[in-house]
């Protein structure tokens, strides 16, 4: 049997967590002697993209139904071409909208943000995040068939390359419901949950003026910009950037967190990157004791130096 | 126009979570519970939309232990609650009974928070959407309600989107569908009216789960930090590079 996966793309391009989530399909595809097809709405990207992280078969769906995104017409879609027990999503925003209309309509068990490949398959049952990242839950699905949801950066993109084919449907989906009337798209950053080093910056740099430093340092690093809660409040920055418990949950495997305090709910969105630096004027910040590199001292003075001893080091 | 808002009791922010010693629950001694941060964004929205002649329900699928949390819902300015009376055991239970009190409530729009904080699931609106065969829209950051027709705004990776939503619907919303400064904060007023207010109690009309808590277990604590002198950035460097292999 095959195992489905919703390979995500944004106007056209597949996104890091489509090969994230395809990735994981091969893994349980190894273990269970299954093959992996990844389905996908209307792509401009070759297919040759998706076979080498594993996928045996492609489904390209070219529909202009579906041309706008609609999470029940996405799950319309998904339903008729996924006759599999196993299907994995990406726990993106867009994903994890349509992968629960999706387990309604075929009566799966849905286990979402999951961390690791599952540790059992009869019955399935996967560790998956809970409590905003201050815990985790072994779910076990009571249903026949299981949809799961894949946390961003949790298993990682692994190369595994198949030799695949190509299906090209047209469904002819009806859309009605719902119609996009604009589109706002910031170009050129890069995304907040799909980054792999992410500079953060709280209330410690005192004022919006000083976050051209923080993006130099980010553009240094390759990396995405991120913000506490208040930050974003006070609107220094967009509401997208702010990361925590009623932010954005992310975990890049390095996060660099200036002038935040490390209070409880910041932690809960960022606690699961893999290496976290700090850097505080208040050697009491309690964010140090959830950090792997601590500098105390002022940021102000501290960042653009680091930029540059970074800069000298990428030569 | 009826508005139906998903509340759910959730441990407060600042909860340090525990799980029992046989690590089969969540150990719920001395937490605080309040209403899940994105629900009260979604309920704030329903409360300002009521000028029109819109009643505001609230619902919440939980045991007597969540009447505090409800009754803070109802002085927050919602018109009344329904309580379904059982324990939370997966999102498509939960799900099930809302949907079940929207359908036969004909509620125009049923309001929700893109998540709760507890189980993070994210699942119960399009559950709830699909089992209504209604359309969705999540992580909202806008709404409007203009007569069948509601315009909502969504998050989209690096962006956002408007779209027009037939009614009725299903509306998942976070931080924006109010700004943070105009969440409503009860005054004693609405303390005082939120006692009688009617809260109605009903009893679960399913008991399928589809998914199970089979076991639960803390994050591992980080090894010690590292501290590097400010004056020698070019240690914290090498320890990116060399040791954590990161830059
Ligand atoms: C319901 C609820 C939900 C919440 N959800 C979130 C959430 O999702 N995300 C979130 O971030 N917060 C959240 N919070 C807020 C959280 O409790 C903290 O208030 C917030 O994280 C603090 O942000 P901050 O560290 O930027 O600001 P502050 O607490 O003001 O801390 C600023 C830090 O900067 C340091 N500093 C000052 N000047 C300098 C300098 N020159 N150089 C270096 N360091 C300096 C200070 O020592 C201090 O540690 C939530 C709160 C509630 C009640």
């Amino acid at each position: 049997m095959a195992i489905f996966v919703y390979a995500e793309n944004i106007n056209g391009i597949y996104k890091k967590a489509a090969f994230e989530a395809v990735s994981y399909a091969k893994a349980i595809a190894e273990k269970n002697g299954e093959t992996v097809t990844a389905v996908s709405v209307n792509p401009t990207d070759s297919s040759d993209l998706l076979y080498k992280y594993g996928a045996d078969k492609v489904i390209n769906i070219k529909d202009d139904g579906l041309k706008n995104f609609s999470a029940k017409a996405y799950a319309q879609a998904m339903n008729e071409v996924s006759d599999g027990n196993i299907i994995v999503f990406p726990h993106t925003t867009d994903a994890s909208s349509v992968a629960p209309m999706l387990a309604i309509m075929k009566n799966f068990s849905l286990i979402t943000n999951v961390l690791e490949i599952p540790e059992s398959f009869a019955p399935f049952q996967v560790k998956r995040r809970a409590f905003s990242g201050k815990g985790m839950m072994h779910a076990k699905a009571e249903a026949a068939g299981v949809i799961v949801t894949v946390s961003q950066n949790a298993y990682g993109v692994k190369e595994n390359v198949a030799s695949g084919s190509e299906e090209v449907k047209d469904l002819a989906v009806a859309n009605e419901d719902t119609k996009v009337i604009s589109h706002e798209q910031s170009s050129g950053r890069l995304d907040l949950k799909e980054a792999e080093i992410v500079v953060s910056a709280g209330r410690g740099m005192k004022g919006p003026e000083n976050w051209g430093m923080i993006e130099d340092l980010a553009n240094t690093l390759g990396a995405a910009t991120a913000c506490s809660k208040p930050v974003s409040d006070i609107g220094w920055r967009p509401h997208s950037e702010h990361v925590g418990q009623t932010g954005k949950a992310i975990s890049p495997n390095l996060y660099v967190a200036v002038g935040i305090s490390g209070a409880i709910q910041h932690l809960a969105g960022v606690n699961s990157s893999k290496t976290i630096v700090v850097i505080n004027n208040d050697p009491e910040a309690p964010f140090f004791k959830s950090a792997d590199y601590g500098v105390v001292g002022d940021a102000l003075k501290i960042i653009p130096e680091l930029t540059e001893k970074i800069k000298a080091l990428k030569g | 126009m009826k508005i139906l808002v998903c509340i759910s009791s959730v441990p407060d922010t600042t909860s340090k979570i525990n799980f029992t010693a046989d690590k089969s629950a969540f150990d719920k001694n001395g937490i605080q519970w309040v209403i899940n941060p994105w629900d009260e964004f979604a309920l704030s929205k329903a409360v300002k939309l009521q000028a029109d002649g819109t009643t505001v329900t609230v619902i919440n699928v939980g045991d007597a232990t969540t009447e505090p949390v409800i009754r803070k819902a109802l002085a927050i300015g919602a018109n009344d609650a329904i309580r379904i009376n059982t324990e939370p055991k997966d999102s498509f239970s939960v799900a099930k009974e809302i949907a079940n009190v929207a359908q036969s409530g004909a509620y125009d729009l049923v309001l929700c928070g893109r998540e709760s904080i507890d189980y993070n699931g994210g699942a119960v609106p399009g559950m709830v959407a699909q089992l209504l065969n209604q359309p969705f829209v999540n992580a909202c950051v806008g709404l409007d309600v203009n007569g069948s027709e509601a315009t909502a705004i969504r998050e989209i990776e690096g962006g956002k989107e408007t779209i027009s939503v037939k009614l009725p619907a299903v509306i998942a919303g976070q931080k924006g569908l109010v700004e943070e400064k105009d969440l409503i904060i009860p005054n004693m007023r609405g303390i005082m009216s939120a006692r009688s207010k009617p809260l109605t109690v009903n009893e679960p009309v399913n008991t399928e789960v589809k998914v199970d808590a089979v076991s639960y277990d803390s994050v591992p604590a980080r090894a010690a930090v590292k501290m590097v002198s400010p004056d020698n950035l070019d240690e914290l460097v090498r320890l990116l590079h060399e040791e954590a292999k990161v830059i």
